[in-house]
């Protein structure tokens, strides 16, 4: 049995009040996309067929959601049972994000009243890189449920049903690994299919993949700093530091590893030039690489990774390199040649918005109605 | 702890091994259908008079796009779902001669080009975009598609075009016009724009003699006189003679790019100045097959890292229960 309670209190704070009225003018503008066609609310086009509901809700929305595949991965398969407190926080965050992610994708789909031909074999393309992220986001929903379930059972008093569940977790643990690692590092096999459209200093073609898991997982174990931090500020919980602290240090080595195959994909096939060649491409990738540089020089000095703040506006950066990462390989940078441009509509806005305040709202409430963070102090 | 870094080592190498075994067979380009039928637009017979863009319409009952005053023509800019073929103008310095780069202007055919390797048949998660294993035509079927619009970004040409302007929107593109309910090739027919273009500019025919007709046409100079025939290559309705007024610039788009095309261009214009994506002799389809094969083949390598993290998490986790 877990030592986690539910928080309590009051769910109307102004605060999440503000979350509702974000999320009501979102519904509005997701109304009329379904009354009127993606085109009355969106600016994508016939050359950017894909705006921030599938770059930001999807793409980085996912990444952002790995807390708990990166946790799983710590506690399961390094054997460190010392950051279970942090796992069901995460792993609720994790099915917030990725949850969305599927809505996200749903109402981005022109098509969305046939979606299901995507789970039926005579549909079924394997060649299609989104065949095999979209089944795999779609079970990988059905896992985390099943991997919070306990939370939810425990507030239920189900204590049979606990114990037959906990007794099969272990493989549930052990496809919640094995369909982030496949469909994080498929994100970014989209881009391979795009060829020239992405930017030279993005299109990596066979290092996709790679990169996309390891800044997949980098994003997982900072959003668990992050959401921590946060909590502890807005909860009055236990300090973690001496854990997330730790968590700092896996991230130097995935970042590391990163930051050579980025590199080294780049200088390999002489592209080292075009970092240097101006424009808004050049400005975009030096920024974004000093994003990445700025959590890995914060977290190499261990005296800077124990103190919180520091620690956290490490995790910050992480999260803004990821998802600036991505960003341009996508959309800041992709060109689909002349004629067509892009910019999110405030409509368009406004609906991912929406989207992340459910987000948020629904992380309160079950935070404080169910078995989920660690409060108060235990020695 | 021994046994675990012993047990990551194994894994590791035999998960390298299977890499290794499976890069080995790189999906190369596909080749052209056996009995391939395409398209040859020469934009030096062009005359810009647009027919085939109302044929177009036409035959795919989609109405005319009106830009400014003009209603007289359909003056459409670009493809749209309500534009499956479009002819535009490149222009330079005064625009004085046609088909010459500088101080001219020329025209350029915008429509599927019904690839070899199409990326939108490699991308579609759900096979609703097909290519016809007989003349490689390229067909969407709406009834499958989801609407994800994947095929967008894997058109190098940025051909399938989503209406986005409807509740209830579907992706369009040219088919050859074979599409169900049309079927002119099946019916020993041609395309709509072949048919009546007025100069051959669009010749119809079997992608092998389309070929041999532009690299004809490229050995050709600048004075020379050439029996042009019109509408399908194959039994041409007529010809017309004319003299070169322009030479050929020396390349035939479509034989090779991207694993080349059934609808092939030729132009006195460089085609990057016509706005053609620069492309490799290597499909983008190949390259991402060989990926996601190298990683999925038989579901092996994620099957063998299930089976070790199932192992892995069961030991931990017991292990965990047990303190």
């Amino acid at each position: 049995m877990s030592q986690a309670k539910p928080l309590g209190g009051t769910i109307f704070t102004p605060f999440f009040i503000a979350m509702m009225v974000v999320f009501a003018i979102g519904m509005y503008f997701l109304g009329v996309r379904f009354m009127n066609g993606i085109g009355a609310v969106a600016n994508i086009n016939g050359g950017y067929p894909w705006g921030i509901w599938v770059v930001y809700d999807v793409v980085i929305g996912t990444a952002l959601a790995c807390g708990g595949y990166a946790l799983a991965i710590t506690i399961y398969l390094f054997n460190k049972g010392q950051y279970h407190p942090l796992m069901r926080a995460a792993l609720l965050a994790s099915l917030l994000g990725y949850a969305l992610g599927g809505v996200g994708a749903f109402i981005d789909m022109g098509r969305y009243w046939q979606f299901y031909h995507l789970m039926m074999p005579q549909h079924m393309n394997f060649n299609s890189v989104m065949l095999e992220v979209g089944l795999c986001v779609a079970t990988y929903i059905l896992v985390l449920i099943i991997e919070f379930a306990p939370a939810f059972l425990e507030r239920i008093g189900a204590k049979g049903l606990l114990k037959a569940l906990d007794k099969v977790l272990f493989l549930f643990i052990a496809i919640g690994i094995l369909l982030p690692t496949m469909h994080q590092s498929s994100l970014g096999s989209f881009l391979v299919a795009m060829g020239y459209k992405i930017s030279p200093l993005w299109q990596s073609v066979y290092m996709q993949p790679v990169l996309a898991l390891l800044t997949a997982l980098c994003m997982g174990f900072s959003i668990v700093i992050f959401e921590a931090s946060m909590s502890k500020a807005a909860f009055d919980l236990d300090d973690e530091t001496h854990l997330l602290s730790k968590i700092g240090k896996i991230i130097v080595g995935l970042l590391t590893a990163y930051l050579v195959v980025r590199f080294g994909e780049i200088i390999v096939n002489g592209k080292f030039g075009l970092i240097f060649a101006g424009g808004k491409n050049s400005l975009l990738f030096i920024l974004e690489t000093a994003l990445f540089v700025i959590p890995l020089v914060i977290l190499t000095s261990e005296k800077k990774r124990n103190n919180p703040s520091i620690l956290l506006w490490a995790a910050v950066s992480m999260l803004f390199a990821g998802s600036l990462y991505r960003f341009n390989a996508f959309l800041l940078t992709y060109n689909p040649g002349p004629g067509y441009s892009y910019f999110p509509s405030v409509g368009e806005i406004m609906v991912t918005l929406g989207i992340i305040a459910f987000e948020v709202m629904t992380y309160i409430v079950l935070v404080k109605t169910l078995p989920v963070l660690h409060k108060p102090k235990h020695a | 702890m021994m046994d675990r870094r012993s047990f990551l080592k194994t894994a590791t190498l035999g998960t390298a091994a299977a890499c290794v075994s499976t890069v080995a067979e790189a999906r190369p380009n596909l080749e052209p259908a056996p009995e391939a039928v395409g398209m040859l637009y020469d934009a030096t017979l062009c005359i810009g008079c647009k027919a085939c863009v109302s044929a177009c319409k036409e035959t795919n009952s989609m109405d005319p796009v009106i830009n400014g005053g003009n209603s007289q023509y359909d003056s459409a800019m670009d493809l749209s779902s309500d534009t499956l073929n479009v002819i535009k103008v490149y222009s330079n310095g005064t625009a004085e001669v046609k088909d010459s780069e500088t101080d001219g202007f020329a025209f350029e055919k915008r429509s599927c080009m019904h690839c070899v390797d199409p990326g939108c048949v490699s991308v579609c998660p759900v096979t609703a975009m097909r290519q016809d294993p007989l003349t490689g035509i390229v067909t969407h079927h709406a009834d499958a598609c989801i609407g994800c619009r994947t095929c967008m970004g894997g058109c190098p040409y940025n051909v399938p075009q989503f209406e986005y302007d409807e509740a209830f929107g579907r992706i369009q593109k040219c088919q050859m016009c074979n599409q169900e309910g049309v079927e002119r090739i099946s019916k020993g027919g041609m395309t709509a724009c072949a048919e009546v273009c007025p100069t051959g500019a669009t010749l119809f025919g079997p992608r092998t003699q389309l070929l041999e007709e532009a690299k004809r046409r490229m050995t050709l100079k600048e004075g020379d006189t050439y029996n042009y025939p019109r509408g399908d290559i194959s039994k041409p309705d007529s010809y017309h003679e004319k003299d070169l007024d322009a030479n050929y610039h020396n390349h035939v788009w479509g034989e090779k790019e991207a694993g080349g095309t059934n609808v092939m261009h030729i132009s006195a214009i460089p085609f990057d100045k016509l706005g053609m994506p620069p492309l490799e002799d290597r499909s983008y389809a190949s390259k991402s097959e060989t990926l996601q094969h190298t990683l999925y083949k038989g579901m092996a390598l994620p099957a063998v890292a299930l089976a070790g993290l199932t192992y892995m998490v069961k030991r931990n986790k017991d292990k965990d229960g047990e303190e």
